[in-house]
């Protein structure tokens, strides 16, 4: 599942304008992600600081 | 809020904010929703752009002119570097903006001609009926409503989510995406009035970093890295670190912004029935530059115009808007785009060693004469093994 380090977002939307799903959006100051997320990645390399991963976790 | 306006635009940048002024300026009601709670903030931009553009949309303000610049300087990999002066870059010099305070006015501008304005409220949706765009639901402080419009302009920028609600794949391809950190630096030393390019795979892969002046001693300084060449530790932030680190250590950072830019063609339609797409939501930020201040506000300009004509028409179909695509496309800004496009995927493949060459060319070049075409010629005289990877880049821009 995709994680989002909110502590190191810097709310830019590099990472919404990549994702092939339209799974992210940024909402004013923070992301969100829809259960469309196929964790395929992506945005993680857009990210300009590092604030997405992903990890072997199931979601909650 | 009303339920129906002739037109809605979605974003509160350049490109929504010049759309909405004219519909408005023609008569037409509008509305203009922002997602952010102030026009204008944050910045995501390095804030350049060339004088004489600037001035088709609006008279230069010293309220919102950080800086005049009257030079741009390249640095090589290897440190050496070329400089274009005011009198040899001809019209190319231009501002570096405050855009906080830039985007406010052309707002204010807007609703001064009569459109209406709402901040911290965005669009969750498309209302599609029948296959064509009717308006937006529009959210506000956990309150949704439907506002329909004749047609609704995207201008949501490059995180745009409105096209793809309406049924458009406008997702920008990772290698294309330019992942971008930015300081503004204080108490540096600086030449006020020249913007420099840093150019290199170690400095930034596929991208640049850049020294924007905002002041005296201030300065917009960032990198822009492909997002495929991201890694953990090199991602644009670390790049930026690296950089400062190396120029600018006694440097105060007074502001930390990051961002993304397309570099990709454009979107390959930017209308549907009921829907225009403009500026960086369009994918028509300059490949070479990441420049996208001006072609949002021509593209806006554009949009509107035509959308006064659908509209006043009763025909706000597909077909009826595609002559902005067709408008924007054909004109000097969709002519370049094209052209840089292709340039940059040359450039982008380039080693460190054959970037100082593409420099030092530049270096010994008679300036007056500058253009990319004479950049070219140049660079094959002096560099006879570049000739066979650079015919094709000749050939594609002999054809403009």
């Amino acid at each position: 599942m995709l994680v989002i380090h909110r502590e190191c977002c810097g709310y830019c939307g590099a990472c919404v304008s990549v994702c092939p799903e339209g799974a992210l959006e940024l909402i004013d100051a923070f992301l969100t992600v829809e259960d469309s997320c196929v964790g395929c990645g992506i945005c993680t390399r857009a990210c300009p600081v590092g604030a997405l991963e992903v990890t072997d976790e199931e979601p909650v | 809020m009303k339920s129906r306006y002739d037109v809605l635009v979605i974003g509160g940048g350049p490109g929504g904010a010049v759309a909405a002024g004219d519909l408005a300026a023609k008569g037409h009601s509008v509305c203009l929703v922002e997602k952010r709670p102030a026009i204008g903030a944050p910045v995501r931009c390095a804030e350049g752009i060339g004088k004489d553009v600037l001035k088709e949309f609006i008279e230069p303000d010293d309220r919102w002119i950080s800086s005049e610049i009257n030079g741009a300087r390249i640095v090589a990999p290897d440190g050496v570097s070329m400089t274009l002066e005011q009198q040899m870059a001809g019209s190319k010099v231009g501002y570096v903006l405050d855009r906080k305070v830039f985007d406010r006015d052309l707002v204010w501008q807007a609703a001064s001609k009569g459109a209406e304005v709402h901040v911290k409220t965005r669009a969750t949706g498309a209302i599609v009926e029948d296959g064509a765009v009717k308006g937006a639901t529009i959210e506000t402080c956990g309150q949704t409503r439907e506002v329909r419009a004749d047609v609704v302009i995207a201008a949501d920028g490059v995180e745009s989510k409105f096209p793809r609600w309406a049924g458009m794949d406008s997702a920008v391809p990772m290698r294309e995406l330019m992942s971008c950190a930015q300081y503004i630096l204080t108490d540096i030393d600086i030449e006020p009035a020249i913007t420099v390019f840093y150019v290199g795979n170690r400095v930034a892969p596929e991208g640049y970093a850049w020294v924007f002046p905002k002041g005296e001693r201030t300065a917009n300084v960032g990198i822009g890295i492909s997002a495929r060449r991201a890694r953990d530790g090199n991602r644009a932030r670390d790049y930026l670190d690296r950089f400062v680190a190396a120029h600018f250590p006694e440097g105060k950072t007074i502001e930390y912004i990051v961002g993304g830019v397309s570099v990709c063609r454009p979107l390959p339609c930017t209308v549907a029935d009921g829907l225009m797409v403009v500026g960086d939501a369009a994918r028509v930020a300059d490949p070479m530059t990441g420049g996208g201040i001006y072609n949002a506000m021509y593209t806006g300009r554009l949009a509107a115009g035509v959308a006064s004509e659908s509209i006043s028409a009763g025909n706000c179909s597909r077909a009826s808007l595609m002559a902005y695509d067709q408008a924007w496309r054909h004109s000097k800004l969709g002519k370049t785009l094209e052209r840089n496009w292709r340039i940059k995927e040359y450039f982008i493949t380039l080693s460190d060693e054959k970037l100082n060459a593409v420099v030092h060319s530049m270096a010994r070049m008679n300036l007056r004469e500058f253009s990319v075409f004479n950049l070219v010629k140049e660079l094959i005289r002096h560099n006879p093994r570049l000739l066979l990877e650079l015919k094709g880049l000749y050939d594609s821009l002999s054809a403009d």
